[in-house]
């Protein structure tokens, strides 16, 4: 069992929301970036993992033999970016038989309507 | 009358999501709202290419996001990092970088994502088009 956060997330000035895992297409990638840029530009940023976009999180990441960067790399710098607001779909997490030890940060796991009421709390929010 | 800014994820010709960005944009000032940025990213930055030769019976959505620019002052602002990385680049990147050919030209502007984090907070609206 996932221990599901009951406390209310507090919202941020901008919620992105990673829906893609690290390899395969460039959609991480250049979410994350925007999530940093913003941060660097002042703004409290939230993450929220959803889907395939929860295999960002997975520990023991390489760059591999894919011929991309990987994302792992940009993970790293959330917490110098003071980006320490990070969500995950709990649902999202269980379907893939994977727990919060299997994650590389500490995260928030959120049922179904938390996530409804973080989108809804949340003045902006991007999708990738 | 509102401020918008759209978020431009999908390359041309290839996604409904470009076509739909470019109407809506059109429905924006059509009905006496200001369309004051769009942000290119992602795919999306192909829409900026100065190259782009679609068949004369189609859309030509480089040519409309230039119209509104032209009649409307939207500025078309193409991610640089995305671009550059997709062959979008301007006179001076193509210079920079040795490169043959330039496929980028104003209004389109090569910026940062620091300007699409402005464009959404300095607009009432941001909408995102994406595939």
């Amino acid at each position: 069992m996932i221990d599901v956060s009951d406390s209310r997330p507090v919202p941020q000035d901008l919620l992105v929301v990673l829906r893609h895992p690290p390899h395969g297409t460039h959609w991480l990638r250049e979410g994350l970036d925007v999530a940093l840029v913003a941060a660097a530009f002042g703004q409290r940023v939230g993450l929220l993992f959803q889907g395939d976009g929860i295999y960002a999180l997975l520990k023991g990441q390489q760059a591999g033999p894919l011929g991309q960067k990987g994302t792992h790399p940009q993970l790293a710098m959330l917490e110098m970016y003071d980006i320490d607001t990070l969500w995950v779909s709990a649902r999202g997490l269980n379907e893939r038989g994977l727990s919060a030890d299997d994650l590389m940060l500490p995260v928030v796991p959120l049922e179904a309507s938390a996530m409804v009421e973080l989108l809804q709390r949340h003045p902006h929010t991007l999708i990738f | 009358m509102l401020n918008y800014a759209l978020l431009l994820h999908a390359a041309p010709y290839s996604h409904q999501a470009a076509l739909s960005a470019l109407r809506f944009a059109d429905t924006v000032v059509a009905n006496g709202h200001r369309m004051k940025t769009i942000f290119f990213y992602h795919d999306g930055v192909h829409n900026a290419s100065a190259l782009m030769a679609p068949p004369q019976d189609e859309v030509h959505l480089a040519d409309g996001w230039k119209r509104l620019h032209q009649e409307h002052g939207t500025e078309l602002l193409v991610c640089v990092a995305a671009g550059l990385r997709r062959g979008l680049l301007d006179v001076s990147e193509a210079s920079r970088h040795g490169v043959m050919s330039h496929s980028l030209e104003a209004p389109f502007e090569l910026t940062g994502v620091g300007q699409l984090v402005d464009a959404m907070l300095t607009s009432d609206r941001m909408i995102t088009f994406a595939p």
